[in-house]
């Protein structure tokens, strides 16, 4: 069995390398001086290492605005669509009135519509309501999402009915059951719906893409994109920035994966 | 049911919001694009809706004539056809050695094969670009150490989708893995142990228990792996701009161009719903193949 063992390890040692090198690579190569990068051999660990194209691009003008942008838009987007999508999930499990499976039902079904078929329309009412370049139009497609809504509900039908009917008896409101008794219980799911929608946001390109069309108000995967077209030659300063990107993601990744696989593997269970 | 008035007021009042957004900003769009691909909306119409004509399926047709269209479905099939096998092939590999019980440090190993998932697809793509450049990226620098000669990736038509395919298989393999890992955890002990009495070899055990058992999982995956294939933009996006010679145009990609570049929005409105009926249709095909190969099976 010895050597099956370490064919087994061995082959994962090389998958996880190369799953991890490129983005090991990016941050040495964003400590190289300008142009050092685009030499031969190409040079894998940076000879005498600076923070120079950090400085250029958090200094005024580079990213920094971006990186603002984007954690302003990340933070609402999560806190907004966390509060919709719990509220109408545990709605959909827990509370009974009319319609309720036949809506749901729809729900459902208009998962299949990918999201760019709405795009083109969406726009021009937007622009109907003058909200083509604000925060506001950038916000509106996930402030609500039927994803999260389908999470929360499948969590939220493990809350027992017992509880609920004896607060019910006991005269508690019903916003007061769900705020006292059920939210708590739904904490876990909370955090994997928080998670998907940061990172859903932070890493979304198309939409704002579309929608805002000044410069000042960018994200960063916009920024970025629209840095690497002028400075298709700055590998360093280009992988500085990259870093700038990734780097908050996959902290925010390492620290609460639990949450995040946990929420891929009940939505794969439908 | 019993509903109690309180509880049925309750349950549309914590409803309403989500509903609300959805039905305004995502059901009401889906039903006006329909409307908008059969009008000539276009720059003209955007400056003054007095020059919005009705004109029934003329972009379709419009559409379904373009040589763009067809090389964009080309270049949009070639990636469907060659990624998803090689996403999901290199997901099911990982998730069964990872699922092995020989493996250490498989919590570790676990987060990094998972980590480039949760990356930004801009920034990772730029990586990617200077990997694979032509002349100082490492890509050709370890292949020309084996004899190969340098190949331009990006540059040349015949390599610049195979590349895009590598960069999204790369990108996406981790979050069917994690799935795998799960459909894996639940097939039961017992039937390995049947098949090693019956001295069953371990490519019979992977076909015929392994793979037989997550069958379900496998086709939701590929269901759901094609549909968001087919959805490909940002990687030509950021990484080639549709080129060299319009080899990685995707059909997103035309319908973003017609719609935000020239602004041709009934058109590409007609591009989108094109797509669409091709993903719903893609899905129905593979459901009723599964269904084929199951039966044929049983």
């Amino acid at each position: 069995m010895k050597p099956r063992a370490a064919l087994v390890n061995g082959l994962l040692w090389v998958f996880a390398a190369l799953a991890i090198f490129p983005l090991v690579w990016m941050v040495c190569v964003s400590l190289m001086p300008a142009g050092s990068a685009s030499s031969l051999p190409p040079p894998l660990l940076p000879a005498d290492p600076t923070l120079v194209h950090y400085q250029k691009l958090l200094g005024d003008g580079g990213l920094k605005r971006a990186f603002v942008n984007s954690l302003g838009l990340a933070v609402v987007s999560t806190l907004v669509s966390v509060s919709f999508n719990t509220l109408a999930g545990y709605a959909f499990a827990k509370l009974r009135f009319r319609h309720r499976e036949r809506v749901f039902g729809l729900l459902v079904a208009a998962l299949v519509i990918p999201g760019q078929v709405a795009m083109l329309p969406l726009f021009l009412m937007l622009k109907g309501m003058g909200l083509v370049n604000t925060w506001m139009g950038v916000l509106i497609p996930s402030m609500a999402g039927i994803f999260g809504i389908f999470l929360v509900r499948q969590y939220a039908r493990g809350v027992p009915d017992e509880l609920l009917e004896a607060a019910r008896l006991d005269g508690a409101g019903e916003w007061r059951i769900f705020w006292n008794i059920v939210l708590p219980t739904l904490k876990p799911v909370l955090v994997t719906l928080a998670v998907f929608a940061f990172l859903g946001s932070w890493n979304d390109f198309m939409w704002p893409l579309i929608v805002l069309t000044d410069g000042e108000m960018h994200t960063l995967p916009v920024a970025l994109a629209a840095l690497s077209r002028e400075h298709v030659q700055d590998s360093e300063l280009m992988m500085a920035g990259a870093v700038i990107t990734v780097l908050p993601v996959l902290v925010l990744f390492v620290a609460l994966q639990r949450y995040y696989m946990q929420g891929l593997l009940m939505g794969s269970v439908k | 049911m019993r509903t109690s008035g309180r509880e049925a007021l309750a349950g549309w009042a914590f409803a309403a919001p989500a509903l609300i957004v959805i039905a305004l900003f995502f059901g009401v769009p889906v039903f006006a694009g329909l409307a908008l691909s059969l009008t000539d909306f276009d720059i003209y119409a955007l400056a003054d809706l007095r020059n919005l004509r009705w004109q029934g399926w003329d972009n379709y047709v419009q559409v379904l004539t373009m040589p763009l269209f067809w090389q964009a479905l080309g270049n949009t099939a070639y990636f469907v056809v060659l990624g998803v096998p090689l996403s999901i092939g290199v997901s099911l590999a990982a998730a069964v050695l990872l699922q092995s019980r020989l493996v250490r440090f498989k919590p570790l190993l676990r987060t990094a094969l998972f980590a480039p998932v949760v990356t930004t697809l801009v920034a990772v793509a730029v990586i990617w670009r200077y990997l694979f450049h032509v002349k100082y990226g490492l890509v050709n620098y370890t292949l020309q150490g084996l004899g190969i000669d340098p190949i331009d990736w990006l540059g040349d038509p015949h390599w610049s989708m195979p590349t895009i395919i590598l960069f999204a298989a790369w990108k996406n393999f981790g979050g069917n893995m994690i799935i795998f890992i799960a459909a894996l955890q639940a097939v039961p002990n017992d039937l390995y142990e049947a098949a090693r009495l019956d001295g069953a070899r371990s490519w019979a055990q992977f076909r015929h228990i392994t793979l037989a058992s997550i069958a379900p999982t496998l086709l939701m995956v590929t269901i759901l792996t094609t549909a968001g294939y087919f959805q490909l933009f940002a990687e030509p996006y950021v990484m080639t701009q549709g080129g060299p010679l319009q080899s990685t145009v995707s059909v997103l990609y035309l319908m973003y161009d017609e719609g935000f570049k020239w602004w041709n929005l009934g058109l590409a409105s007609a591009v989108a719903f094109v797509l669409f009926l091709i993903i719903v249709a893609v899905s129905k095909g593979l459901i009723a193949l599964q269904r084929r190969i199951s039966g044929a099976e049983a």
